[in-house]
């Protein structure tokens, strides 16, 4: 394999890494509006994903900083074509970061609902606009022979890219809740197992969608092959979410969300964004990717970060492995 | 107004302000490391006070340094997609270094010590307190090597299509550049957390411990905590000292431009005199009507080391730099109105005059702040006036100042050019501003993003000053429960909070 193709690869591991980890931070987020009844309950949710958040977030700074580096006229032509969605996911970031650490803060129902707010607009938002751009990078923008983007921003919603956004959102909502039935206890966990049960179909559905569009639309037979395990490892979350089997029902939303990424990175490959205005004016893995002594630097950083963030990040996940319910919330406390 | 103007105040306004969160926290996280420590070696319950106490301020300005730089990633793709395009083979590699090798390690190891209290042993949360802080340091550095690299290229080649092209890495991480700024920026942020130090403890000490004893636990905390930020302030702001001078001294040979411009100096002297403050119309680009008041040669010896040397003034350099560089703007459509113009290559003068002389002056304020603030304590002494906490308290503002403008001076000083010419590096490999931004990006769209991101920062500025408020003033009694001062004798730290005896309940959360 080529030192580009390595990269392509990495950097679809990394959106993997991230889409999977704060997908289900993302989750909890929407739940404290959705499927909470009191400020403990509230808590409660907000300290299950306390600890990862933040190091969840990583995921992404480094999928966007590694395109810098391998694929910079990638990473140049997504983030300035894909403008607007890419500032209302940063608004949103901006806001959640800071609410979770504020909204505690103060002992007021009015700041705390406000912060709660921030807390759901901020875990709604970068899910959609992310399965957004991510969708569009893979389906391709309008772009020129420079990578410039031509027409506006209302050029980028398509059907596919709004079917890419409401699959993150969904995919996020279902994963949230499996997570907090397999973190939490008490009457939450019941809760969302029901939840996850009732509407988990119905929340996959886009994604389904999705999937079916690019198989159709850019697919080879290999990729039709990994769409298969997709659906396969969907449909068994949903039967062992349903039986109570909540641990292996999350680890199969992630072998789904992988088949997922697989057949939609596989049918991108070997360009890393299409254009819909002339074939010609494709970004290639090969063209977009920066010199071989770069990629060379940066697969070693590479060979030694990744293995080492993985170990400290999975043992930071077994530190904090307990179940956490209202019983082990401490009073407020607040100057 | 045009997306050039839009760009650069959006770079402009989210750098300063992503700038003004950052070294409090590099600053703090290694102060309560520190302290940490010593709470750890020694067991004296006053240093957990301060550990958890700085720790919580410390908290809630990380969060909003985090949040604000993740806005600087995207930025260059967003606003400056040209320059991405131009030099990513480059600058890409140190953003991509600092997300895997510091951010990582930054976030999943702070989070660790928010919570670990009571979930880790006090070795290992120790030890992820360091890890934090060492991550921030190693962030600084990163980040400070793809800057240094906009303002001295090295380690690079021109490649077949014409980019820069990265040819070692080791040049770009040993930038002579980067060896200046990193440790002028470190010790900037520890002279931020040291005059934030001094002067909240300063106002605990004049509000509550006018007639406190010595041994007021109370007491001691903010007369330590004083003591502790006085020397750190002063220690940082000598090592601010040293390296801006040998920062400066790098600067006259690699641009001279921006050091003619910082003093005003149309004509070249030799020996060449600092100018201590201007009088007359700076805005004049080529600084006809300037008279200063100056101190004979120091620039001289600021530049070179002696007495004598000649320094180069700006009518000297303007005609060497369009000889070597060009005299017009290309003719291209995206560079609007500059489209085959005159380039100027003189920087803004009174941005960079004021801006480098604001950037010492607060400096010094700050410095002799810190001193007196040693002084007033000695030995177990508090300080008698009555202005000392109001003055210690405005003097916070002063080193937050002085970062502010170092880096306004440091990159309008910079213009025209993103990517500064190396007068001994490859010829080619420099870029106008003007070319970096990206050109499918409408102007209503840059304008969207400068006015709702400076409305979100200004409004998470007012709510973030209304906490650490809050916090610095509720004191020690904000953080942990009374009596913190005596914990039962068979006790680690998490037992100074009476709720730790449920081994249920959380010792931190939410």
């Amino acid at each position: 394999m080529d030192l580009p193709t390595f990269w392509f690869l990495l950097i679809a591991v990394l959106w993997l890494g991230y889409f999977f980890l704060e997908g289900f931070d993302f989750g909890v987020g929407m739940l404290l509006g959705l499927g909470t009844k009191d400020e403990r309950e509230r808590r409660v949710l907000i300290n299950t994903i306390g600890p990862i958040w933040d190091g969840n977030e990583v995921w992404v700074i480094v999928a966007i900083g590694a395109t810098f580096a391998a694929f910079p006229d990638w990473y140049a032509s997504l983030l300035s074509g894909a403008y607007l969605p890419v500032l209302f996911v940063l608004l949103a970031l901006i806001g959640r970061g800071v609410a979770f650490e504020y909204r505690g803060k103060v002992d007021s129902a009015r700041w705390r609902r406000n912060w709660d707010r921030v807390i759901a607009i901020g875990s709604w938002v970068p899910p959609l606009g992310w399965g957004f751009i991510i969708t569009a990078t893979v389906t391709g923008l309008p772009i020129d022979i420079n990578g410039d983007l031509r027409g506006g921003p209302i050029d980028l919603i398509r059907p596919e890219t709004v079917l890419g956004a409401l699959a993150l959102a969904g995919f996020s909502l279902l994963h949230g809740a499996v997570f907090l039935a397999l973190k939490t206890d008490g009457d939450i966990r019941w809760r969302m197992q029901r939840f996850a049960t009732r509407y988990g179909a119905l929340l996959l559905l886009p994604g389904a969608g999705l999937l079916w569009s690019v198989q159709i639309g850019q697919g080879s037979t290999w990729t039709a092959a990994v769409a298969g395990i997709a659906t396969l490892a969907s449909v068994a979350a949903l039967l062992l979410v349903r039986r109570g089997q909540v641990g292996r029902s999350f680890a199969l939303l992630g072998v789904m969300l992988a088949s997922v990424l697989v057949v939609l990175f596989g049918s991108l490959y070997p360009n890393v964004m299409p254009s819909t205005i002339d074939p010609l004016f494709d970004l290639t893995v090969a063209g977009a990717a920066s010199s071989p002594y770069t990629l060379t630097v940066m697969s070693w950083v590479a060979a030694f970060g990744t293995p080492a963030v993985l170990l400290y990040q999975g043992w930071t996940y077994w530190v904090f492995r307990r179940r956490i319910s209202t019983a082990q919330i401490p009073p407020v406390r607040v100057p | 107004m045009e997306i050039l103007d839009v760009a650069r105040w959006q770079f402009g306004i989210t750098t300063v302000y992503h700038f003004l969160m950052v070294p409090l926290t590099i600053g703090l996280a290694l102060l309560v490391a520190i302290m940490q420590t010593i709470w750890h070696r020694t067991g004296d319950p006053k240093y957990l006070a301060m550990t958890k106490f700085w720790g919580k301020l410390m908290l809630i300005n990380f969060a909003m340094g985090v949040v604000t730089g993740i806005v600087q990633e995207f930025q260059f793709g967003m606003n400056w997609s040209a320059y991405s395009r131009f030099v990513g083979d480059v600058f890409g590699a140190p953003l991509a270094m600092e997300g895997l090798v510091a951010f990582f390690v930054e976030s999943t190891f702070l989070g660790l010590w928010i919570f670990g209290w009571d979930r880790v042993s006090k070795r290992v949360h120790l030890a992820s307190i360091w890890a934090a802080a060492l991550a921030t340091v190693a962030s600084a550095y990163f980040i400070l090597a793809a800057n240094s690299w906009m303002q001295h290229p090295v380690g690079v080649e021109i490649g077949p299509d014409g980019d820069p092209q990265l040819n070692s890495i080791w040049a770009l991480l040993t930038n002579s550049t980067v060896l200046a700024a990193f440790p002028h920026t470190l010790a900037g942020s520890l002279a931020v957390a040291g005059t934030v130090l001094i002067g909240i403890s300063a106002w605990h000490l004049a509000r509550r411990h006018r007639h406190s004893p010595v041994d007021d636990p109370d007491r001691q905390v903010w007369h330590t905590s004083l003591r502790f930020g006085g020397w750190v302030g002063v220690a940082a702001f000598a090592a601010v000292a040293v390296s801006g001078d040998f920062q400066a001294k790098l600067m006259f040979d690699q641009q001279p431009m921006k050091m003619a411009a910082a003093e005003a100096l149309c004509e070249s002297e030799e020996p060449a005199g600092f100018s201590i403050f201007a009088i007359g119309d700076l805005s004049d680009p080529h600084c006809g009507n300037v008279s200063s008041v100056t101190v004979p040669a120091l620039l001289s010896f600021l530049a070179e080391g002696d007495f004598e040397s000649e320094v180069q003034g700006i009518e000297e350099l303007v005609p060497a730099y369009q000889e070597k560089y060009g005299s017009h703007y290309p003719v291209d459509e995206r560079l609007g109105e500059l489209s085959g113009m005159p380039i100027d290559y003189v920087p803004s003068l009174p941005v960079t005059y004021w801006g480098f002389r604001l950037m010492i002056g607060f400096g010094v304020v700050a410095a002799l702040g810190a001193a007196a603030g040693l002084w007033l304590t000695r030995g177990g002494r508090l300080p008698k006036g009555r202005w000392f906490a109001p003055v210690a308290l405005a003097s916070i503002a002063t080193p937050f100042l002085a970062n502010s403008f170092g880096w306004i001076f440091t990159e309008m000083g910079r213009q025209p050019f993103v990517v500064v010419p190396n007068p001994t590096g490859v010829d080619g490999v420099f870029m106008y501003t003007a070319s970096a931004v990206s050109p499918g990006v409408s102007l209503g769209e840059a304008l969207f993003s400068l006015v709702a991101l400076t409305l979100v920062y200004a409004a998470l500025a007012v709510v973030e000053l209304f906490l650490l408020i809050k916090y610095a003033r509720a004191g020690v009694e904000g953080v942990m429960r009374p009596p913190w001062q005596d914990p039962p004798a068979d006790s680690d730290e998490g037992s100074t909070e009476p709720e730790k005896k449920d081994p249920d309940v959380l010792a931190f959360a939410y």
